[in-house]
């Protein structure tokens, strides 16, 4: 019957439009909205825990430089990524990334597993002056970051906005998000308050080698420092039947 | 619809549709389109029942083949280990120093290392391993640290100043900065280290009161003759090889700052036969000990 009467979708836009919205939302209902009830889409792991204040602005600069058109934050369950980068990325490593940074361009490698894997002073040298170090590197140089001093101001709200889409920050830990911000980066501060809510492995120390003051390079390093080392893989168990997929 | 309307002039059939007196030809889609498309739907049928596809309340269909891909790597990840377990478990049986004289092992060890090296460590150390202003160069025989082979061993695994509990660690005091010698001093010792290493442009007079700044602040590590000592990674100050550049500068700002290097421990990320083949490949870089 359809079949012979298309003519009337053709001839009445409203009926065409309706006609849209109820076959693309066949699809979303059927594909996108039970991922959001299915309990397997985000394996059970330990260690993964919501960003500290400076790693959150860390991130925001990395959205914000745009460091996602050339990296990648996703290691694929192939054998040569798996090789190079290490364990494959789990579904609870960007659980708490909003918006998450996965990518699908690899102008350079992929950075899902690069905390610890140089240390602080080899990041602020590249960032600052990537051919530095590396002389064929194609990488656009963040000098600027050097000089740009982090405001801890509306930390608390950022920290808020992600309590919103779901991040379980404690009202405590948005109560003293400016005191933990600037905490993170002084190597000279008591880190205790900033351990006991994120965790004794978070990295307190001064990432950009200038002590005297809190720059987005701190931040950033921070938040690089720490991509790929929540998980505890010593506890995790890759081959239980929820975890293959 | 209107009814069935033949165009006159190309005999075939016209949709009804009519602007200013134009009308619009119903050309079906070819045949061959159509084929291919039903087939496709019929093949996602077979894809349904065979891979995962369907969400369900709180699960998704399995398909009967029981696909998954993080299945799949593991046993390829398995199957590549098991495929090098043998010249592994043979590199790890042979003492460490007999691998080199061994023409089928260390060829193997080379190529593990290298490229293992290239993922790993080029970023740092250079693509050959020449080094960068801060990060030693691999490729001579001046070693900062203990150069032979349980040395390089040690250093890959645990890294240096690296925070992991059996790292290498010392560090140079930041002399100028913390001001425990005043500019004079630090001048003076900076023109002595420079005579050192015969630099032409050290300035005697200073250098020879730097001698006794030299004596009372810098022995205990870098030794009397300058000549370093690799237990507490103090370099050699007396040869041409810098870590920190060999500028009037560059050793001030050393002299400054005391800047200790980082490597970071590589135990956690690579397993024991790789740090055995990085090992051999780094010590017939340059020249272990
Ligand atoms: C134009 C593309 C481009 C952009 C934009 C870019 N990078 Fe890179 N990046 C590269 C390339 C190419 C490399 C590899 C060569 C090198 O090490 O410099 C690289 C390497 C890196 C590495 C070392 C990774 C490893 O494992 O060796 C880090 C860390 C990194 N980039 C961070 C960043 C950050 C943070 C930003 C944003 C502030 C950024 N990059 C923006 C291209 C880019
Ligand atoms: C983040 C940068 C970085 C990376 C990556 C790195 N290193 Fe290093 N490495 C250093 C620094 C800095 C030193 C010198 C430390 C010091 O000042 O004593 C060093 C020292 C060494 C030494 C001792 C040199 C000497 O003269 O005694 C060896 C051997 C070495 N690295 C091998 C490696 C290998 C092998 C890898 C890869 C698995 C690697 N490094 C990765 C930064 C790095
Ligand atoms: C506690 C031990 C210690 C003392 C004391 C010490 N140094 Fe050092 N020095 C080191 C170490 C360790 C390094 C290497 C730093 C690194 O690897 O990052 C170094 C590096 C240097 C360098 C850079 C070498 C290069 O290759 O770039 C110079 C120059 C230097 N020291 C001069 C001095 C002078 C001059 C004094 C005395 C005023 C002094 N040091 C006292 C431990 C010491």
């Amino acid at each position: 019957m359809l079949l012979k009467n298309h003519g009337i979708f053709e001839r009445h836009s409203l009926i065409l439009t309706l006609g849209i919205v109820l076959v693309v939302s066949i699809g979303g209902l059927i594909e996108i909205a039970p991922m959001f009830k299915i309990e397997s889409t985000i394996e059970e792991v330990d260690g993964v825990r919501p960003y500290t204040p400076l790693e959150l602005v860390g991130r925001n600069v990395y959205v914000r430089e745009g460091c996602y058109t050339c990296h990648s934050q996703m290691i694929r369950s192939l054998r040569d990524e798996v090789e190079r980068y290490g364990h494959y990325s789990l579904a609870a490593e960007s659980m708490y990334d909003h918006p998450f940074q996965w990518g699908s361009k690899r102008t350079g490698p992929d950075l899902a597993r690069v905390g610890g894997k140089y240390s602080d002073a080899w990041q602020v040298d590249h960032l600052a002056d990537p051919r530095s170090v590396v002389p064929e590197s194609v990488m656009p140089p963040y000098e600027f970051l050097k000089h740009k001093v982090v405001s801890a101001d509306h930390i608390g709200d950022h920290l808020m906005a992600n309590v919103r889409v779901g991040v379980p920050y404690t009202q405590g830990a948005i109560d003293s998000a400016a005191a933990d911000l600037m905490a993170q980066a002084d190597p000279m501060a008591d880190s205790s308050g900033l351990q006991s809510r994120y965790g004794g492995k978070v990295n307190a120390r001064d990432f950009d080698g200038d002590a005297a003051k809190v720059t987005e390079m701190d931040a950033l390093v921070a938040y690089l420092q720490v991509l790929g080392t929540m998980v505890d893989f010593t506890t995790y168990k890759p081959e239980t039947a929820d975890n293959l997929r | 619809m209107s009814k069935r309307e033949i165009d006159d002039h190309s005999g075939v059939e016209t949709t009804g549709h009519e602007w200013d007196g134009i009308k619009e030809l119903n050309h079906p889609l070819p045949k061959w389109w159509l084929y291919i498309l039903y087939g496709s739907i019929i093949w996602s049928f077979g894809y349904w029942v065979a891979y995962p596809a369907w969400p369900t309340l709180n699960s998704y269909t399995h398909g009967i083949l029981k696909n998954s891909d993080r299945a799949r790597v593991t046993t390829e990840v398995a199957a590549l280990k098991s495929a090098r377990a043998p010249m592994f478990a043979k590199m790890q049986a042979t003492p460490i120093e007999q691998v080199k004289s061994n023409e089928e092992l260390f060829q193997f060890a080379q190529e593990a290392g290298k490229s293992t090296f290239n993922d790993n460590c080029a970023t740092c150390h250079g693509a050959g391993g020449q080094g960068n202003k801060g990060f030693p160069s691999l490729v001579d025989d001046v070693w900062i640290w203990d150069g032979t082979y349980e040395g390089i061993r040690q250093t890959i695994n645990f890294g240096i100043r690296s925070g992991h509990d059996q790292a290498r660690i010392s560090a140079m005091p930041a002399f100028g900065r913390d001001g425990m010698l005043d500019a004079g001093q630090a001048g003076d010792v900076t023109e002595y280290v420079m005579s050192l290493s015969k630099m032409a442009d050290a300035n005697a007079g200073k250098a020879a009161r730097g001698a006794a700044v030299y004596a009372a602040n810098c022995v205990v590590c870098h030794g009397a003759t300058g000549a370093g000592d690799a237990a507490q990674g103090a370099p050699n100050l007396t040869d041409a090889e810098w870590l920190y550049g060999g500028s009037r500068a560059d050793i001030a700002a050393q002299i400054h700052n005391g800047r200790g290097g980082v490597m970071p421990a590589w135990s956690a990320k690579l397993d024991a036969e790789t740090v055995t083949a990085l090992t051999v490949y780094v010590h017939s870089l340059g020249g272990g000990k």
